[in-house]
């Protein structure tokens, strides 16, 4: 079984992110369960989002503590929120990022992707410029480094799923499949790391 | 067709389906979502139903109440405080003899102010004369909603199906929703033997002397004792075309189990796979799920713990001064049983209080090692509280 963990704010569209990628995952032969961090949600409040996925049916149903992968929507989150918070060692990070990240002191331990989500939303049309939806951008990334999850099922999730502007969301998708770039394990010795693209599980 | 759903929607599904007639509500926290795409089904015609709006819960009630009692199919749904304001028509309801369905969302009630899981709202209600159900994923939902009305309308008592809050109401994964020709093979429309009909004018629920009253409840109990025989009829039919069946309890691994963990909702479906790591670890632990709470199903529970050496039953729910519902169902059930195994309660996981697989694993071991306690349940994961004048 493999966990993911969402990272936004109220408004951001996390949870419709988590349902996406459920539904994607869930045309690809998972079994999948998602779920909203069970709170009272406020408007640009850090909220969180859960995705499981399993080949067979998953039983359990508590919370998520130690996921495989986090999805961090806004960087500004980094200095608020414990966005590695269990993270098992050597998972995933995908981050919103305009450009590779300066300081990787935060990702050290764990592979680190960056995709510049908001350029794509503003791009595209999605939200406004200061509140874009890169919620969609965020999903077609997830897909760009996962050789799992092709982007179609995570484009036909979105069609499915987004009432508004379904064109615009799926082209910064398909845009963030192909920009996400990744690194590999982050350490201290490569923090300044060259980038390559790598794609596995 | 499989479809990802959260837990509400299950239940709208399932009463879009079962051609409810008259649906009314009142929203409230984390029932929303149920009556939300209903109210939009009413509203664009993908049902041909009333939707009727109203004040209070209180007034929901009141409103299907009515309906039923002119003969048609009904639906209503709440949660917690919503619950605690209808308290006056459950009773109404069942006494009536009205088939009325409801989608009951497991919250805690407050203070303090609380929007999550806990079992305490319902079973509260346990001695209303309704039908209870409690379900542990969105497939169960479904189709125990779809058993609902079968059995309300056979045995003329009301039934409420209950899931717990968030970790299933608002919980998505695949979930199997047949179409419409399927289900109408399964439920028939409703056709009622005693309504108010202006044609053939009638009183109902006038004052009822002792001489009658009495009576009148040793039927209700009847009607409650033909429960158990009723639902496996209905599941027996529905299982012939779905291939699904649950059973008013489900034993996993009783036959040699040494300690039996009773759950219900959705620690069950965390107890299971936390009852297959312990087998695999050469331990023998077993797991009782109780679907049916009323009638309570005592018969299932004595057959499926007479072998055990001990049994630990889980509540998310506190009858204060007495300790978890369940647990003194269980222990009722067992009493005249000679020898019975003796049985621990543990509360756990009130107002939404998080119960993972190293919870029961903790309770297990606990049960496994230790003697029984003095007190009626043992507090699961609590912390100290520092008490300031």
């Amino acid at each position: 079984m493999k966990e993911i963990r969402f990272h936004g704010r109220g408004g951001q569209g996390t949870v419709v992110a988590s349902v996406i990628l459920a539904k994607a995952f869930f045309s690809a032969g998972y079994y999948v369960q998602t779920f909203p961090h069970f709170g009272v949600e406020r408007r640009g409040a850090p909220v969180e989002a859960y995705l499981r996925l399993d080949k067979k049916k998953i039983l359990i149903r508590s919370n998520v503590y130690n996921p495989d992968a986090v999805i961090v929507q806004d960087r500004k989150l980094l200095e608020t929120a414990d966005v590695t918070k269990g993270l098992k060692p050597g998972g995933w990070i995908l981050i919103n990022f305009p450009v590779r990240p300066e300081n990787l002191e935060p990702f050290i331990g764990y592979k680190l992707a960056y995709v510049d989500a908001t350029g794509i939303a503003v791009e595209n049309n999605l939200g406004t410029h200061t509140h874009p939806m890169v919620n969609t951008a965020m999903t077609g990334a997830f897909s760009g480094i996962l050789e799992t999850l092709p982007l179609h099922a995570v484009t036909s999730a979105i069609q499915e799923e987004i009432s508004v502007k379904p064109e615009q969301n799926v082209k910064a998708a398909t845009l963030a499949f192909e920009a996400v770039a990744c690194f590999g394990i982050v350490n201290q010795y490569n923090g300044v790391g060259k980038i390559e693209k790598q794609k596995n599980e | 067709m499989k479809q990802v759903m959260e837990g509400s929607h299950a239940a709208s599904e399932a009463v879009r389906l079962a051609k409810v007639q008259v649906i009314s509500a009142y929203p409230i926290t984390p029932q929303t979502h149920i009556v939300e795409a209903l109210a939009e089904y009413c509203e664009n015609g993908t049902m041909d139903a009333r939707f009727l709006c109203v004040e209070s819960e209180h007034s929901a009630l009141a409103a299907v109440i009515s309906a039923s009692t002119m003969g048609v199919r009904t639906f209503t749904a709440t949660s917690s405080h919503g619950l605690a304001l209808m308290h006056e028509l459950l009773h109404w309801a069942s006494g009536a003899r009205l088939p009325i369905v409801m989608a009951e969302v497991n919250r805690a009630l407050g203070p303090g102010w609380n929007i999550w899981a806990d079992q305490t709202d319902s079973l509260a209600q346990r001695d209303t004369g309704w039908i209870q159900f409690y379900c542990e994923d969105g497939q169960e939902v479904f189709d125990t909603t779809l058993h609902a009305f079968r059995l309300a309308e056979w045995v003329n008592l009301p039934v409420m199906v209950i899931q717990d809050a968030f970790f299933l109401s608002h919980t998505l994964e695949p979930v199997d929703i047949p179409d419409q020709k399927q289900v109408d093979q399964f439920l028939p429309p409703f056709s009622s033997g005693v309504k108010l009909d202006t044609e053939k004018p009638c009183n109902m629920g006038q004052l009822t002397p002792p001489s009658i009253y009495m009576e009148m409840r040793q039927h209700i109990q009847m009607a409650m004792e033909q429960v158990s025989s009723c639902y496996s009829e209905v599941e027996k039919e529905f299982s012939a075309l779905f291939d699904r069946q649950y059973g008013p309890v489900e034993p996993v691994a009783c036959e040699d189990a040494e300690v039996i963990l009773v759950v219900s909702g959705t620690i069950a479906g965390t107890c299971r796979s936390v009852i297959s790591d312990l087998r695999s670890k050469g331990e023998k632990p077993g797991m009782l799920k109780i679907k049916m709470f009323r009638p309570f199903p005592a018969d299932f529970v004595r057959r499926a713990v007479r072998a055990a050496k001990k049994v630990a039953v889980i509540d998310r729910n506190i009858s204060f001064g007495a300790g978890g519902i369940f647990c003194q169902e269980v222990k009722s059930a067992l009493y005249n049983m000679d020898p019975h195994p003796p049985v621990f309660g543990y509360i756990a996981g009130l107002g939404g209080r998080d119960v993972t697989p190293d919870s029961l694993e903790a309770i297990y071991w606990k049960t496994k090692k230790g003697d029984l306690l003095k007190g009626e349940s043992t507090w699961v994961e609590t912390q100290e509280v520092e008490l300031k004048n």
